[in-house]
């Protein structure tokens, strides 16, 4: 009887857990088959990608797309403007913002819990109202045409960077801080030798934040930069669609090549992906 | 040995004075760039609103004039109208999605990293490359979602093409970015303690009981945080629907929202101080907004009476 019982138990315990699996993986089909569509196309000749049915494997497999986007889209001098802008987002998202979150989480002074409210405050701020002067600001000094405009303000630090580290560098015990501040350390250095090593692991999280905010961003290129010799890759890639639009092989090929640096740098630094956001999100 | 504490006489300026210095120079980066990019531009922008300005000629102060001209213009209703309706939409879809995942995530399965990956991937496409394979994917002929629901007999809408269905197309895509707060939701979930749940089983509570009486109120949050981020970020939507629409919020305005708006408005037409006003507006509805959150907030959001201090 009571093996019986144990047995059925065991039963439903099994079939919860195919179940389980089931619904998981009828869901993560929806989210993963339309990139793996993107990488199919970009392998299809032109007669195969606007086929009905879709047929998900390529015949015959088409490499040329990959060559022929190069033709039409100066790709790899995309990448190398989208790099420009990527490398100071980076900068300011780990030395300007890790000063300014030091400050606020450590030294003291007057004024420094009005000024962080100020901070917390712009998070919310939605962009757009600043947009319209901005660009008025720049065209003026004769920036729109530039990379500056999407260089320069990022290189003051960000709200969101400096309250996450801000966050972090709040988890850090004193004892070593203090004891440097008894031995005469600056508070310089100890942000330098100190807090910064200890910080790697949020530092981390921020820089990939500020890589894929940087490669993703698409207003700012759109509204700043001026000929085809200074685009990024969104903006480029947005060109593509809308010159060749119909050349699907060609245009998920060129997809395939924005999305594969995001994707293996997601590989990469996925403890630290995981954590920004948990970070963003725990402490509502 | 030559600390402060060790002479403290020959010091010019007291230890607190040199903290405040220090913490004015870390901050300085920060604090130059939120007045020149954000405090002055907002400044700069409320007084743009009472002027008409087409960058070439001289600002000329109209007073509430650009206010007036935007209450009767019907594409400010139309480009409001799509936004509120995406806003509705996408928002509370995108945090039931995401918080279904996170909860079919939060069992003891294995292989969780995978699907967790899985799940994860497309909120991290770039918008552009994002909107470039949709296009493809909704294509009505011959597309692979039409191509599902022709399979299983259900009908091909028009999507993209199709002043109804265009809308929905939009709120599609980015319910397939849900990832981003699914893993929030995960991590709020994987923070609940098991004994709330062993207690609730004590007391003979089922899923649904252990759902609405341990998992919800824990979670209010975090609800409500990525609610109040939601709606400000669904509210400026931009590039996803400028790449599928190629810059004109179409079919005949259905997916004009309020930022493709002020686009064209700005960098079309060139009436700064029109957009200028236009974009007061929208931050005017979104302070609102958030601000009713916060005060209703303790309606629904629970907080642990003891627990983490708050920062």
């Amino acid at each position: 009887m009571s093996t019986g019982t144990s047995q059925r138990v065991r039963f439903l315990k099994a079939t919860k857990r195919v179940t389980a699996h089931l619904i998981l993986l009828i869901g993560a089909t929806f989210f993963v088959l339309p990139l793996l569509f993107m990488l199919s196309t970009s392998l299809k000749a032109s007669r195969q990608s606007a086929k009905f049915p879709p047929e998900l494997i390529p015949n015959p497999w088409i490499w040329r797309n990959y060559s022929d986007v190069f033709i039409y889209a100066p790709m790899h001098r995309y990448f190398v403007n989208t790099l420009r802008i990527v490398i100071p987002s980076v900068f300011g998202a780990v030395i300007p913002s890790s000063l300014a979150a030091y400050a606020f989480a450590r030294v003291r002074a007057p004024g420094r819990e009005a000024l962080f409210f100020i901070l917390l405050s712009t998070m919310m701020l939605p962009g757009i109202v600043t947009l319209i002067p901005l660009y008025i600001i720049f065209a003026k000094i004769g920036w729109v045409g530039t990379l500056r405009p999407l260089v320069v303000p990022v290189l003051a630090g960000s709200p969101f960077f400096i309250f996450l580290l801000r966050q972090f560098f709040m988890t850090i015990p004193t004892e070593l801080e203090d004891a440097a501040l008894i031995d005469g350390c600056g508070r310089f250095r100890i942000w330098y030798s100190i807090m910064l090593p200890l910080a790697k692991p949020a530092l981390a999280t921020v820089a990939v934040f500020a890589f894929m905010g940087a490669w993703n961003d698409y207003m700012g290129p759109l509204i700043y930069l001026g000929n085809r010799d200074q685009y990024t890759l969104s903006l480029g890639l947005q060109v593509f669609v809308s010159l060749h639009g119909a050349e699907w092989g060609m245009l998920m090929a060129a997809s395939t090549m924005m999305v594969l640096p995001v994707i293996v740098l997601f590989f990469f630094a996925q403890k630290n992906f995981i954590q920004g956001i948990t970070m963003t999100g725990i402490k509502g | 040995m030559t600390s402060s504490i060790a002479k403290p006489r020959t010091q010019r300026l007291s230890p607190s004075k040199r903290e405040a210095i220090s913490f004015y120079l870390f901050i300085l980066p920060w604090l130059l760039g939120f007045i020149a990019f954000t405090l002055g531009p907002i400044v700069g922008s409320l007084g743009l609103s009472f002027t008409r300005y087409d960058m070439m000629l001289a600002p000329k102060f109209v007073g509430i004039e650009n206010y007036q001209e935007l209450f009767g213009d019907p594409l400010f209703y139309t480009s409001l109208w799509n936004t509120v309706y995406i806003v509705l939409l996408a928002v509370p879809l995108g945090m039931i999605t995401a918080f279904s995942i996170a909860m079919l995530l939060n069992q003891k399965v294995g292989g969780m990293p995978v699907y967790r990956t899985a799940y994860y991937i497309p909120s991290i496409v770039p918008a552009v490359a994002s909107a470039a394979l949709w296009m493809y994917l909704l294509q009505p002929q011959w597309g692979v979602i039409n191509g599902i629901l022709k399979a299983v007999g259900l009908p091909a809408p028009g999507w993209l093409a199709s002043r109804v269905w265009a809308k929905p197309a939009i709120i599609l895509v980015m319910l397939w970015g849900s990832g981003g707060t699914m893993i929030i939701y995960l991590a709020g979930l994987q923070d609940i303690p098991e004994a709330l749940y062993e207690a609730a089983d004590i007391d003979g509570a089922g899923r649904w009981g252990k759902l609405w009486n341990v998992t919800l109120p824990l979670m209010t949050p975090t609800i409500f945080f990525t609610l109040i981020m939601g709606i400000i970020n669904t509210f400026q939507v931009f590039s996803i629907i400028f790449v599928l629409t190629d810059g004109m919020g179409g079919p005949i305005n259905s997916t004009l929202v309020y930022l493709v708006y002020i686009y064209r408005k700005a960098f079309v037409s060139f009436k700064m101080g029109y957009t200028a006003a236009m974009a007061w507006v929208l931050f005017v509805v979104i302070l609102i907004l958030t601000i009713l959150q916060f005060k209703t907030a303790s309606l629904w959001v629970y907080y642990e009476a003891e627990g983490k201090p708050s920062r």
